[in-house]
C-alpha cells in the first residue's frame, strides 16, 4: 500500500509533465496557455501534499502566492495574446516564428 | 475512507489533464481545465488544507478560467491550429515529457520528511496570523507584483490602440 504522501507527489509529477507535453505539442497558444496552468496545479499540489504531510503553514502559505503570481501571469498572458492573434490573424504558434529567445 | 477519496479524484485530475491536451476546441479544453482544477480542490479538501482548496476555487475556478473562457468568446474559433492540433515535434516532445516525468519519480526515492501528527493548522485564524506575523515582507511583495501587473496589462491595452 502505498502512502498518501508519495502517492501525491507521484501525480504531481505526472500532471506536471502532462501539462510541460502540452506546451510542447500543442500549435493552439490558448491551450499551451491552459497546459502552463497544468504546470501551475502540480506545483501547487506538491505544495499541499508537502503542507498537508509535516503539518506545517509554509507549503499553504507558498500556494496563496503561487496562486497571485498565477492570477497576474494570466491577466498578461491573456492581454498578450489577444494582441498577438490581432496581429497575426491566427491562434497557431507557428505564426509566431520570429519571436525569439 | 479518504484516501479512496483522494485516489478517486487523483484519476479523475489526470484524466481531466490529459483531455486538456486532447481536445481540439479551445473551449472544451477549458472546461476540462475546469474540471481538473476542482478535483484538484477536492483533494485538498480532503487531506483537510480547506484554505487552499477555498482558493483553488475562488481564485482559479473563479477568476482566472471565467477570464480565460472571455478570451476564448473574443477570438475567432475557426482557425488553422483547430485542423492541426499538434506542433510537427512530437515524438521529441514525448520523449523529453517521459524523461522529466521519470526524473520527478527518481526524486520521490529520497527519504521523505517525518509526518506529523493530524492537528488542525490550516484554519483561517492560524493562516491570517501566519500572514501578519512570519510572511508580511512576501505578502507586500504581492501586492507589489499584481501592481506590477496592473501597469503591464495597461501598458498592453494601449498598445493595442
Amino acid at each position: 500500500m502505498i502512502a498518501r504522501y508519495e502517492f501525491l507527489l507521484a501525480l504531481a509529477a505526472v500532471l506536471f509533465s502532462l501539462g510541460l507535453l502540452g506546451v510542447m505539442i500543442r500549435r493552439n497558444l490558448l491551450v499551451v496557455v491552459m497546459s502552463l496552468e497544468v504546470m501551475l496545479n502540480a506545483v501547487v499540489l506538491s505544495f499541499v501534499a508537502a503542507a498537508a504531510h509535516t503539518q506545517t503553514l509554509h507549503g499553504a502559505a507558498m500556494s496563496f502566492f503561487v496562486y497571485v503570481a498565477a492570477t497576474c501571469e494570466i491577466a498578461l498572458a491573456m492581454a498578450m495574446l489577444v494582441l498577438l492573434v490581432r496581429r497575426r490573424g491566427t491562434l497557431d504558434l507557428s505564426a509566431d516564428q520570429e519571436l525569439k529567445g | 475512507m479518504i484516501d479512496a477519496f483522494i485516489v478517486f479524484f487523483g484519476v479523475l485530475a489526470l484524466v481531466f489533464a490529459g483531455l486538456v491536451l486532447t481536445l481540439r476546441q479551445p473551449m472544451r479544453a477549458a472546461l476540462a481545465l475546469v474540471a481538473h482544477m476542482i478535483c484538484l480542490a477536492a483533494i485538498y479538501a480532503a487531506l483537510a488544507v480547506h484554505v487552499v482548496a477555498l482558493f483553488q476555487v475562488l481564485i482559479y475556478v473563479g477568476a482566472v478560467m471565467v477570464f480565460m473562457v472571455y478570451t476564448i468568446m473574443l477570438l475567432d474559433d475557426r482557425d488553422a491550429s483547430m485542423r492541426q492540433r499538434y506542433s510537427a515535434a512530437v515524438v521529441p516532445a514525448v520523449i523529453v515529457a517521459v524523461v522529466v516525468a521519470a526524473a520527478l519519480l527518481l526524486l520521490l526515492g529520497e527519504p521523505a520528511p517525518a509526518a506529523a501528527a493530524a492537528g488542525a493548522p490550516f484554519g483561517f485564524t492560524a493562516f491570517a496570523l501566519a500572514f501578519m506575523k512570519q510572511y508580511w515582507f512576501h505578502f507586500e511583495l504581492a501586492t507589489v507584483l499584481l501592481l506590477v501587473g496592473i501597469v503591464a496589462a495597461w501598458t498592453v491595452i494601449r498598445e493595442s490602440r
